[in-house]
């Protein structure tokens, strides 16, 4: 016998149920992964169109490699597949995005099975992660493959694409003190971590997931404007080198971390409030990082330790209510 | 945008809420219809928040249309009186549509009262006097709002009498007037409003004047432009004023109405009269003028019959104690998906089975939904989009409050201000996760309840 929902109503079956009886169906939370699924679309798109095959390569070792973690843990759990609601598919673009074409198979491959099974599934799966997945395993291989991900694991002289040929723009000011213009870094054609070159491109699909209210506007404003002070502060205290705040904002990877990384909601605070102080104390760190620390960049480092602190914040940042002092 | 209303500082709106589909086209053109009287009703002993009545009548004994049957037993308790003539039965215990357990008294019909035009005109037609109320004594005039019988029509069902008593130690500046019916679906005030806009101004006056109050308000959300003109005619040379305010819900709430119109924010765990404000619905004011000027106690009232599970939606006035099922019956029956049915609205309505259950006063309609209308989506897990934040109008971190009732954490609920939910099912209705905020919530503050009591 069918269960009574897909028999055709011939007389009317009375429910009960608590209150609200009316609930929105337009947002879930499958809904949420498919907008930042479009939102990244002109960033993949634009990693295609520099990067070429080495692009294609890392999206596919990356994806394939999360949505197979996600089968196995999940089974492993014993729990129904979770490969619908769409969050293994987010993970493994943002992780590939975050890694540099030139990656050998195996980084992109350890990388996903650490973003899912120690980024997400050991702490419970979806939702009840403390760190963000895809960072979680960025960091990973960032310090089991030094080469890898340092400066020279992104080069590769003899490469037909041009921008591999050339060396990233933080590591081309960091080891070299050579600046990039800000026009290649505003249209992407650099090297750099596939996502991250064209500032254009995470503008767009930024935009797009504020808009759609799918991530929060206060977490990049906090993240930028937080740059724009320390950066400000950084023009006109350091050397007149020609490296602005505006190279600070456009280069590596801020934006497409202001944008799709510090704005995953789970491991992000609750309120308005939390979000901006979140968005702020990431913006700060990474200008610490990149300023003060060995390192080029400090965006995945910065995000990573907020992410700590989030339940932190949540604390703090408890509203007043209505009617409350 | 202003509320364009000299004296008032409210912007006409609240912080968050949310703008749920309306459904108001279904019952909102059909005028009011007056129900045959039923063969029986069935009259709870409890009708209102507060104490309950003690039964005045025996069984088979005759009573008049109108006549009290039951006085309150406490001070926030009302009278009950005979929706229709005829003859007291036996109490039974009944299952009302919020789910309590109460003695009821039936009473099986004998006897006429006007029906059809005539009843309407009974009790909404003839003259409504605009002046010369000064002749009621503010004192006189929550008497006879007791002895009438006022609760809330708006759906909490408080005792009026206790909102408009005269009082030293909170004097009231603003009466406002609750004309808002932000819920989902429900027409009744909207029907009142334009079809009978007089008592409504006539009762406001007296309730204004019972209260003190210096200026009286009818708070009506802008989506109902009709209601507003035939007020704002009513009301010429009265002093009475109309503030449209933005439909969003829940604009009806009292905290949020009074932040709307005069900008002041009820305290946590307050009243109204804390910031001055008294506040009641437009159907209770027409009660009102009807109990002060005619004697005539609360007996009908407007429901709204609608939903896509109702064959023809409308707007019923029906004696008090009437069954639902005997209004859906009378509306043409349930459609052949209907699936759930609500007193009340479909936001903060009570969800019931027994189509024998009887209406009491404070229900404004009955919202019938179909199948595809209440399938469920599945829950998930919270990704803590904060959503849930973003739309509570009082400002809570609803998916906090709900885990931490989930988790039986009382400590950390209370940290969150679980007690300043008043359930109206924003964040719920938001949900991408389609987690049950609402009724998680509600069991977190039965438990603080309980911890509070030990």
């Amino acid at each position: 016998m069918k269960p009574i929902d897909e028999i055709l109503p011939t007389a009317p079956v009375i429910h009960v149920s608590p209150s609200p009886h009316l609930v929105q169906t337009a947002s879930s939370t499958r809904r949420m992964m498919v907008d930042v699924l479009i939102a990244l679309v002109p960033v993949v798109a634009m990693s295609l169109f520099v990067f070429r095959g080495y692009a294609l390569f890392q999206l596919a070792v990356c994806l394939g490699g999360c949505l197979l973690a996600e089968l196995v843990f999940v089974k492993m759990r014993g729990r129904p597949s979770t490969l619908k609601d769409g969050s293994a598919i987010v993970t493994g673009i943002i992780l590939a995005m975050s890694l540099p074409g030139t990656a050998p198979w195996y980084v992109g491959t350890i990388a996903a099975f650490v973003a899912i099974g120690i980024g997400k599934i050991i702490f419970g799966g979806m939702g009840m992660n403390l760190f963000n997945p895809a960072m979680v395993g960025r960091a990973f291989v960032m310090i089991s493959f030094a080469g890898a991900l340092a400066a020279s694991g992104f080069e590769d002289v003899r490469s037909a694409v041009d921008a591999i040929s050339q060396a990233t723009p933080m590591n081309a000011y960091k080891i070299n003190g050579v600046v990039t213009p800000l026009t290649h870094l505003f249209w992407g054609t650099t090297n750099g971590s596939l996502g991250e070159t064209s500032a254009l491109a995470c503008l767009l699909g930024g935009l797009y997931l504020v808009i759609r209210r799918t991530a929060s506007w206060e977490i990049p404003a906090g993240l930028i404007a937080a740059v724009l002070v320390l950066g400000g502060v950084a023009d006109l205290a350091g050397p007149a080198d020609g490296w602005t705040v505006l190279h600070h904002i456009l280069g590596g990877s801020l934006l497409f971390g202001a944008f799709f990384i510090a704005t995953d909601p789970v491991t992000s605070p609750l309120t308005p409030t939390g979000k901006f102080i979140f968005g702020a104390g990431t913006g700060m760190l990474i200008m610490v990082l990149r300023l003060f620390s060995g390192y080029p960049e400090g965006v995945m480092f910065a995000v990573l330790f907020m992410n700590a602190l989030t339940p932190l914040i949540n604390r703090w940042s408890i509203p007043t209510p209505f009617g409350g002092k | 945008m202003g509320l364009k209303l000299e004296d008032y500082t409210g912007s006409g709106t609240f912080a968050h809420g949310i703008h749920p589909p309306g459904h108001k086209n279904l019952s909102q053109d059909e005028p009011v219809r007056v129900m045959p009287t039923p063969d029986t009703v069935v009259l709870s002993l409890h009708q209102n928040i507060g104490g309950p009545c003690e039964p005045l009548v025996k069984p088979r004994q005759t009573v008049a249309w109108g006549e009290i049957i039951g006085k309150g037993t406490s001070f926030v308790s009302t009278t009950l009186h005979a929706s229709v003539p005829g003859i007291v039965q036996r109490p039974v215990r009944m299952t009302l549509a919020n789910g309590r357990h109460m003695d009821t008294l039936p009473i099986k019909t004998e006897g006429e009262i006007p029906s059809g035009r005539g009843l309407w005109d009974e009790i909404f037609g003839g003259n409504w006097p605009v002046t010369g109320l000064d002749a009621y004594e503010p004192a006189r005039i929550s008497l006879a709002i007791n002895e009438g019988g006022l609760v809330g029509l708006g759906g909490a069902a408080f005792p009026t009498h206790v909102k408009i008593a005269p009082s030293d130690k909170k004097p009231i500046h603003t009466l406002i007037v609750n004309g808002c019916e932000c819920e989902p679906y429900l027409t009744s005030d909207y029907r009142l409003m334009v079809e009978a806009p007089w008592p409504i101004i006539t009762g406001a006056l007296l309730a204004g004047r019972s209260v003190g109050a210096k200026r009286i308000v009818i708070g009506v959300e802008d989506n109902k432009a009709p209601a507003i003109a035939a007020l704002k005619r009513a009301a010429e040379g009265t002093g009475i004023k109309v503030a449209v305010v933005k439909t969003k819900y829940p604009q009806g709430s009292e905290k949020h109405l009074i932040q709307a119109v005069i900008k002041r924010q009820v305290p946590l765990g307050g009243l109204p009269s804390d910031v001055g404000v008294a506040m009641s619905n437009v159907g209770t004011m027409a009660a009102v003028a009807r109990a002060v000027i005619y004697k005539k106690p609360l007996t009908h009232r407007v429901i709204s019959v609608t939903g896509g599970g109702i064959v023809n939606p409308s707007n019923v006035l029906a004696p008090i104690g009437v069954s639902f099922g005997a209004l859906v019956d009378f509306c043409g029956g349930l459609t052949p998906d209907a699936a759930r049915m609500i007193a009340g609205g479909p936001m903060m309505g009570f969800a019931f089975s027994n189509p024998g259950t009887p209406v009491t006063k404070g229900t404004s309609g009955l919202t019938v939904m179909t199948r595809d209308e209440v399938k469920a989506g599945e829950e998930t897990a919270c990704i803590r989009c904060g959503k849930c934040v973003d739309v509570c109008p009082m400002n809570l971190v609803p998916t906090k409050i709900a885990m931490a009732s989930r988790h039986q954490d009382i400590a950390l609920s209370r940290r969150y201000n679980i007690m300043a939910c008043f359930e109206c099912g924003s964040c719920a209705y938001t949900c991408p996760a389609h987690i049950p905020l609402v009724q998680l919530i509600r069991a977190g503050k039965a438990r603080v309840a309980v911890a509070d009591r030990s």
